[in-house]
């Protein structure tokens, strides 16, 4: 069974959410991750950039296929994981931890409450 | 899982990294019953095989097998495929799953020579254990210890893997030393139970796909089809130079005259995962286009076929385009893992 941790948000395309204050971080989830496979390459905005709910803002790829990672809420990206450059399977072995992939300045809180909580993204899974 | 050639398959069991490795260090196997097993029996089946194959099958003594193609009239290939002598007036094929109706039904066309053929595919199942560690594990739990280790490449052993009766042929698809295991149907569960409790990794297509892309061997669709020359695929060695057989002229031109593009590898500076149909640059020009590409666990970065100007050496750095970027490479011989 996937983990889906009771804290955060979800998307339906396999995304999470970590809200601090005005800061979220963005990942995705245990499920998307053992669906893909070993991840070999990430491919992320730089700091500064715009990220917009619905778009695709970066890309994985694993063993099996290339995947678009789309970004579950608006905002600007103050942090990337620079640490997955080298060592991307951390997105396989701590893809709430250490494999995030973003961390954004949203531009519209609101946008969360449209998101999943884990108990209805479960549900999908 | 994946649907091929109407089969469900898994594409990985553990994890694609971990089951390369295990194949590279240890030993892994792979449920390969989907492949096509054909007998062919007469007393003109040599002169039938000689004609719809590539190799020399008059090459061959009892008990040994050989990697072929089957050719079509225009030089492309129908199949890749392997011969197995069984006796003088007996033989058994190995080919493609994603062939199998259109073989069995070309090869029938082209049989004038009144060879009796029979499809055994869904009375058995094939298991192939492959990997450093194979031979000695599969000799060590048989009843048949000197002739798993003493058997030539290809060559035939039939016996019994700790009871269980398998018609075992040293061969495979990975790079590495193994055997490919043909069962009955009633004792295949047992025996991928058996390899399991002996430590033997189960492995996917997945896996599959990266050791033979290691290993520099083609793919039928990728790097071999109808409309395609097997000697600019680099399949020369399998292609008799004394024999007569079905196209042999476009297959003397394509060696006389060379071909356009020829099959080489590319190996990426990053980890990149390369798809087919992905252009190829050198000095920003296009040169060619990816036929296979996998991330490689063994060299730590993207690795593919491709077929290029035959003009570019090896050693030519070059760019593959990956969804929107130039991705950095060499161009480099196809076998980029041979075993020591």
């Amino acid at each position: 069974m996937a983990n889906v941790p009771a804290d955060l948000k979800y998307t339906k395309s396999h995304e999470w959410v970590r809200v601090d204050g005005n800061l979220a971080t963005i990942g995705i989830t245990d499920h998307a991750q053992s669906e893909l496979g070993d991840i070999v390459f990430v491919d992320l905005p730089a700091v500064g950039a715009e990220i917009s709910q619905g778009n695709s803002f970066g890309t994985v790829e694993s063993v099996k296929t290339a995947a678009d990672v789309y970004a579950p809420i608006s905002g600007k990206v103050v942090a990337a994981n620079a640490g997955l450059g080298s060592a991307s399977e951390l997105m396989n072995s701590d893809p709430y931890g250490d494999g995030y992939m973003v961390t954004i300045e949203m531009s519209d809180a609101s946008q969360l409450d449209g998101l999943l909580d884990a108990a209805a993204y479960s549900a999908l899974l | 899982m994946v649907e091929f050639a109407g089969y469900d398959m898994p594409v990985q069991y553990d994890s694609v990294i971990a089951e390369s490795k295990a194949v590279r260090e240890g030993a892994g196997m792979f449920d390969v019953s989907h492949m096509a097993r054909l007998i062919f029996k007469g007393e003109r089946v040599l002169e039938f095989l000689e004609h719809i194959t590539t190799n020399d099958v008059s090459k061959l003594v009892d008990g040994q097998g050989q990697y072929s193609i089957l050719p079509n009239f225009e030089g492309g290939a129908v199949d890749d495929i392997i011969v197995y002598r069984l006796e003088a007036t007996k033989f058994a094929m190995v080919v493609n799953a994603s062939n199998h109706a259109k073989d069995v039904a070309w090869m029938k066309a082209q049989n004038t020579f009144g060879v009796e053929i029979t499809d055994e595919t869904e009375l058995t199942s094939m298991i192939a254990v492959q990997g450093p560690r194979a031979v000695d594990l599969l000799a060590e739990h048989s009843d048949a210890f000197d002739q798993f280790n003493s058997a030539v490449a290809f060559g035939i052993v039939e016996a019994a893997i700790e009871g269980i009766p398998v018609f075992a042929a040293r061969s495979g698809y990975t790079g590495e030393d193994g055997y490919e295991l043909i069962v009955n149907n009633e004792h295949a569960v047992a025996l991928w139970d058996t390899l399991v409790d002996l430590g033997v990794k189960p492995c996917g297509l997945g896996a599959r796909d990266v050791l033979r892309v290691e290993a520099g061997l083609p793919l039928y669709g990728h790097e071999l089809g109808d409309d395609m020359s097997p000697i600019a695929a680099g399949l020369g060695w399998v292609v008799s130079k004394t024999k007569a057989f079905i196209g042999l002229e476009h297959y003397n031109a394509a060696r006389a005259n060379g071909t356009a593009t020829k099959l080489q590898g590319v190996r990426l500076s990053s980890k990149r995962l390369i798809a087919p149909g992905m252009k190829v640059f050198v000095d920003g020009e296009e040169v060619g286009e990816v036929s296979s590409g996998v991330f490689s666990p063994l060299l730590d970065c993207g690795i593919a076929f491709v077929f290029i100007d035959s003009a570019i050496a090896l050693g030519t750095p070059c760019e593959i385009e990956v969804r929107g970027k130039m991705e950095p490479g060499t161009v480099v011989s196809k076998r980029f893992y041979k075993r020591a």
